[in-house]
């Protein structure tokens, strides 16, 4: 009923590896880019700029990571060392008077030479030791950041970064910044919604599920390894310039620490691996959530007449945003992507599957 | 260059890389039984000690009274743990359960500091700070303390695996599926495994608490003590006080060549040098299992 399945049929390679086979699922993306593209002009500039904003860019770094362990299946535990190389090199080009255009992609590849280092050491173990190098891998970026005023900025460690322009404009309103970040997220979606009909993407499907298997059917495994990586890491390396260019408009190494690159992660596995629309779940979930809870209690706590210690009202988000994981975890280890999957699939069929049991 | 210096670095080192291992036993334990990688012992560390803290402080007991009543409570807890979340998600792929332990360090924590709040408070164990001098070489004495109970947990695990519940958890460790059709309840020996893991974790709570406070900053030793166990081999007991040792003077004498030349802080990277080499050129550690599947 919702699904409307009728004279659908899929008859042809062209017609069957569409992006939307059916085409409710195509309304409800094109309404959704709608409501997007009218967010500025329905939600408040404050809604919009604390909460839509940072969750649009944070999708798109969060698909990046669900290129390289979603896709590809290598885990990653240093992602935000690498988009500290994004945000810091795109920083510094444009302060160095690049214009930002170039400044982002410069950022980007930047990225991409740095977090191909990151697959080397794919190259050699998987799995768990393959996390626990990309985590030392982080701690190395981390002091790096901590211990090099050139790149930090000085001895204050932070680094300002100058106005954002694109195409020659400058770009200072709220709603302009909520458009840069609307525009990126969108094209990494459609990205990663290409990847999975492409030959790349299922290259790096063979690869995570078993890369002996995917190297007697031809695929070279190390080469779309590093590819996965460095396509991933340019992915990251812009979004943490666009962060740091329209959210944090100042660039400190904490803002790129362990904890957000375990954050990172929460958000890809919490999404679920593999999913799209699950990584915009996951990141919604991890990043808004936790503050919304507190808020929550806050006021409970005043209208109940209870005194809450403050320090313990501070650390509220942190055991809320813990136990969604574990929670979310165990009830569906393949993430809120598949909780949306099996409601989907429960639609699509809804009144006739009542008719079989 | 001076011998007593350098030697009092390796010592000093060395009582420091023990504590390490009081830390990474914890891990080692638990992955030797089911496999996972445990990144939650930097949580329960935390939680360990804080336990000890409110029994002792907050109700009153004296630390004679409060430090096994602390370790049965976390036996507890241990065992909770592995019902309620990490039973369900065996057999599921590594990312997921790194994750979940990565989600449960991150609750523990938060839970603890919104119970017990963020400021840093002493754990008063009543040893004194005095430094002991052999020699011309100065130790401090909690360090000697608490490599004393490093390494008398190392014994008395040595020993709890020749027991008959030992060879249970050795057997789990080595085969599942044939522990199980001899009869051996695996749940349970996982369970066991957390449970113990929970109670080195207030071992390691008491005295790091007493060396830097009790405070967020205990759950930061889990690179140190990943880092040992990884150098150890991740499934070996005598690995892990061995590789503390090791890492302990390395980081010590290492720190101290580096940390002129790069103007401070140098421990944390050779940590994560050290982490790095250890899994490029020999991924099983120095005695751990053979096993490890190379790309």
């Amino acid at each position: 009923m919702f699904y409307r399945l009728s004279g659908i049929h899929h008859a042809n390679y062209v017609s069957d590896s569409r992006i939307f086979k059916v085409p409710a699922d195509r309304n409800l993306a094109a309404f959704v880019f709608l409501f997007g593209l009218a967010a500025p002009f329905i939600l408040p500039s404050l809604y919009l700029n604390s909460y839509m904003l940072p969750w649009l860019i944070w999708t798109a770094a969060a698909l990046g990571l669900n290129l390289v362990t979603g896709w590809a299946g290598q885990l990653h535990l240093g992602y935000a060392a690498v988009m500290a190389v994004g945000a810091y090199s795109a920083i510094h080009a444009a302060r160095f008077g690049v214009p930002w255009e170039f400044a982002l992609i410069i950022g980007g590849l930047a990225s991409s030479v740095i977090g191909s280092l990151f697959a080397f050491a794919a190259l050699r173990v998987k799995g768990l030791y393959l996390a626990l190098t990309t985590l030392a891998m982080q701690f190395v970026m981390d002091w790096v950041l901590t211990h090099s005023p050139a790149i930090s900025g000085g001895s204050h460690a932070s680094l300002q970064s100058p106005t954002l322009a694109l195409l020659g404009q400058e770009i200072t309103s709220d709603t302009g910044y909520y458009y840069v970040a609307f525009g990126w997220c969108v094209l990494v979606t459609i990205f990663m919604l290409n990847l999975k009909r492409t030959g790349l993407g299922r290259a790096l499907v063979a690869v995570r599920e078993k890369d002996f298997a995917a190297a007697i059917l031809g695929v070279n495994s190390f080469y779309y390894k590093i590819l996965a990586f460095a396509t991933s890491s340019f992915i990251a390396g812009v979004s943490g310039a666009l962060l740091v260019a329209t959210f944090f408009f100042l660039a400190a190494p904490e803002q790129f620490s362990v904890a957000v690159s375990i954050q990172v992660l929460a958000m890809v596995i919490v999404g679920g691996l593999g999913s799209i629309i699950g990584s915009y779940f996951g990141v919604a979930l991890i990043l808004l959530v936790p503050g919304l809870v507190n808020g929550f209690v806050a006021t409970a706590s005043q209208s109940l007449g209870m005194q809450i210690n403050v320090e313990t009202l501070a650390h509220i988000p942190n055991a809320v945003y813990g136990a969604l994981i574990v929670i979310i975890l165990l009830i569906e280890p393949l993430g809120l992507g598949k909780l949306y999957g099996n409601i989907r699939d429960y639609l699509l069929v809804w009144p006739f599957d009542q008719l079989r049991k | 260059m001076d011998w007593i210096f350098l030697s009092e670095l390796a010592i000093n080192g060395a009582l420091t890389g023990l504590l390490y291992s009081l830390f990474a036993i914890g891990l080692v334990l638990i992955y030797k039984a089911s496999s996972v990688p445990n990144l939650a012992q930097g949580g329960l560390t935390m939680v360990g000690a804080y336990v000890v803290l409110a029994l002792s402080h907050d109700a009153g007991l004296p630390l004679w009274l409060a430090i096994p009543l602390a370790a049965v409570i976390m036996f507890g807890l241990g065992f909770g743990i592995e019902r309620v979340a990490l039973r369900r998600l065996a057999g599921r792929p590594v990312v997921m359960i790194l994750m979940l332990t990565l989600g449960l360090d991150i609750f523990l924590r938060g839970t603890t500091l919104a119970i017990w709040g963020g400021t840093s408070r002493s754990m008063e164990l009543g040893v004194s700070y005095e430094p002991l001098f052999m020699g011309d070489i100065f130790i401090s004495r909690i360090h000697l303390v608490g490599a004393g109970v490093a390494i008398g947990l190392f014994v008395a695990f040595m020993l709890f695996f020749r027991s008959r519940t030992g060879i249970k958890l050795r057997a789990i460790a080595d085969d599942y599926m044939a522990s199980w059709s001899v009869g051996i309840s695996v749940e349970r020996g996982v369970g066991l495994s957390w449970a113990l893991a929970s109670v080195v974790a207030v071992a390691a709570g008491v005295i790091w608490g007493e060396i830097q406070g009790v405070d967020q900053a205990l759950s930061l030793l889990l690179l140190k003590g990943l880092t040992v166990a990884v150098l150890g081999g991740l499934d070996s007991i005598l690995g892990a006080v061995v590789a503390g040792i090791i890492l302990g003077i390395v980081e010590n004498v290492g720190s101290d060549f580096l940390d002129p030349l790069v103007g401070g802080g140098s421990r944390e990277l050779i940590v994560a040098a050290v982490l790095i080499l250890t899994v490029m050129i020999r991924p099983h550690g120095l005695f751990g299992r053979h096993d490890i599947e190379r790309v």
